[in-house]
């Protein structure tokens, strides 16, 4: 029917279309522009009354971006927060895939109460239990090492893996795997060699979300660890960089921006697998 | 299923001895699949089923950091019920959920549709449309709190400049209903991307046939949004909503970094509010009871779920 609108028309309704988006991209950037030119002013111009905030008038600065590096720890704290992504995601990776199969593709008695308890478990919000948490995590002995956060992430990245991953498991037809069996090959080698290489998008999507999650976790990364060697990125930049005077938006905007860059670069190049598996991941639950 | 003992035997017969009993023992489907099934298990017991149950403990006992106190039954929740900042956290959460989930759902299904029409540039519009929900908040909060600042507020300079209103404008985080409008924007500004590119996926998955019936029919913009696809997006939108209630209503990250409650414990909700009075304060036994009242939200929003899960 749309060939019956004249082409005047369309466009008219395709520029309407795009007037109406860009209050929506202004929105939705605007706040990463301001981090940014805020990063690279001088401090008399960011604090001068008279300066326009939204442009850089006196020239651009790197000394936030020096001040981070060289007076701060925080070249620690991202290596903190990589360690803790890498592991505890990999952790995750492992114990989903398993739980997941297991769940979408074998029958034995009490399989859909499992799959529901996951489902519950996804759900559970994490400050609905940090605070028991916080003294577990005291008692096996990990309280303010990075092994506190690598040991509890799992606890929301399980749930969530395992549901992303069922629903990928249940795609791949049956009898791949039938035919394997009858061969000769064992359970586990159909798992690993058939199963694991045609579910190849879920594992990367449930990577990519669970470095995602524990590189921008902040409720038990501020609980758990308070020494700041100790601390992960977001936790270092939101919590250690306020000095006693008013002064410090710069390096704090240098450091947001360096802390988000990580995760930044890992979207720009998996941007489909964010919109796939976030659907996927909602949707279907 | 059509698999079973000839695979077994296949693989079983092979290897003699103990070991291939074990084997055999493991091909068994049930078998298998509790032990793959283990690990996840007991992680969940341990870090998840475990401290709730603490978490209840702790909610009835007098429990403070480094000394575990006694059985005091509900005294806790008697203190908390009489004490003016939780009846006011109370209010708050409700208040902050209700608004920021209509606000979420009206403009998310306007952007959904927004991003269904527009074709050129598709990808990298998606793309700068969800880069909130994907940088981490507490860190483009802090953006937020200084794009807030009471001196240097970017927002009040600019509404100044087009003569929205008079200098020096609104102290946003220093006056308590400011101070929720702010909140409420940000949690906004930050899970609108997940609402639009959900929705997104629901228009998509609508069949033209039933617009191109619909206009047949003589059924204006109006008609088709308010009769087809409304009525075809219910269940992807009751979803998100369920989701999105949940996570707001248990937000921790804005309210701790933009306000950390305040001014005068006005903003609190109930996880920013457990963690001031269980950690900072000392006193778990009431911060765990606090956060408990995250729960009957929970469970309702898992009974809703469940029965929609099981009536498809």
């Amino acid at each position: 029917m749309a060939a019956v609108q004249s082409r005047g028309a369309r466009i008219r309704s395709s520029m309407f279309g795009y007037a109406n988006l860009v209050p929506f991209v202004f929105f939705a950037l605007f706040p990463f522009y301001f981090m940014l030119i805020t990063s690279l002013k001088s401090d008399n111009e960011l604090y001068d009354l008279k300066a326009v905030p939204f442009l850089i008038q006196t020239g651009a600065i790197t000394d936030h971006y020096r001040f981070l590096f060289f007076d701060t720890e925080f070249l620690t704290w991202m290596t903190n927060s990589l360690i803790i992504s890498v592991v505890a995601t990999a952790i995750s990776l492992v114990i989903s895939v398993l739980a997941g199969y297991s769940l979408a593709r074998l029958r034995f008695a009490g399989v859909g109460s499992f799959g529901t308890a996951v489902f519950i478990t996804y759900l559970v919000p994490p400050t609905l239990l940090f605070l028991p948490l916080s003294q577990v995590v005291v008692w096996l002995g990990i309280s303010d090492s990075i092994w506190a956060l690598i040991v509890t992430y799992p606890t929301f990245l399980v749930p969530f893996s395992t549901w992303l991953l069922m629903g990928y498991f249940r795609t791949i037809p049956r009898e791949v795997e039938e035919c394997a069996l009858v061969d000769g090959a064992t359970r586990l080698q159909s798992l690993t060699r058939i199963v694991l290489p045609m579910a190849i998008p879920g594992i990367v999507c449930v990577t990519l979300f669970g470095f995602t999650l524990t590189w921008n976790e902040f409720t038990y990364a501020l609980t758990f660890v308070s020494q700041t060697a100790n601390k992960t990125a977001v936790v270092g930049v939101t919590a250690d960089l306020i000095r006693g005077d008013i002064y410090y938006w710069g390096s704090l905007m240098a450091g947001a921006v360096l802390a988000s860059v990580p995760i930044v670069i890992v979207y720009v190049l998996f941007l489909d697998y964010y919109v796939s598996g976030l659907t996927a991941g909602a949707v279907k639950g | 299923m059509a698999v079973g003992p000839q695979a077994l035997e296949a693989t079983g017969l092979s290897r003699p001895g103990r070991l291939s009993r074990l084997h055999e023992w493991l091909q068994q489907e049930h078998v298998f699949g509790y032990a793959l099934i283990l690990p996840a298990l007991l992680l969940l017991t341990c870090l998840v089923a475990y401290p709730f149950g603490m978490a209840i403990y702790f909610s009835l006992s007098d429990y403070w950091v480094g000394s575990p106190g006694e059985f005091v039954g509900l005294q806790n929740f008697r203190d908390i019920l009489g004490n003016e900042v939780f009846r006011r956290t109370v209010y708050n959460s409700f208040v902050f959920t209700a608004i920021a989930v209509t606000l979420k759902t009206l403009l998310g299904l306007w952007l959904a549709m927004l991003l269904f029409r527009s074709l050129r540039f598709k990808r990298l519009v998606r793309g700068a449309v969800l880069l909130p929900w994907v940088i981490p908040t507490a860190l483009s909060t802090l953006g937020w709190w200084w794009m807030f600042d009471s001196l240097y507020s970017v927002v009040n300079w600019s509404a100044i400049r087009l003569n929205l209103i008079d200098p020096p404008g609104p102290n946003w985080l220093g006056v308590t209903s400011y101070a929720m409008a702010a909140v409420i924007a940000v949690n906004v500004w930050r899970g609108l991307p997940f609402f639009a590119i959900i929705v997104l996926a629901g228009l998509v998955s609508i069949s033209r046939e039933y617009y191109e019936a619909a206009e047949v029919d003589g059924a204006g913009s109006w008609a088709r949004f308010r009769h087809v696809t409304l009525p075809l997006l219910k269940p992807v939108l009751a979803v998100v909503i369920l989701f999105s209630t949940i996570f707001t209503f248990s937000d921790f990250n804005i309210v701790y970094v933009l306000t950390r409650g305040g001014p005068v414990n006005t903003t609190h909700l109930f996880a920013t509010l457990a963690y001031q009075v269980g950690l900072n304060g000392g006193n778990l036994g009431q911060g765990a009871a606090i956060s408990l009242f995250l729960f009957p939200m929970l469970a309702a929003v898992v009974f809703v779920q469940l029965r929609w899960i099981r009536r498809e």
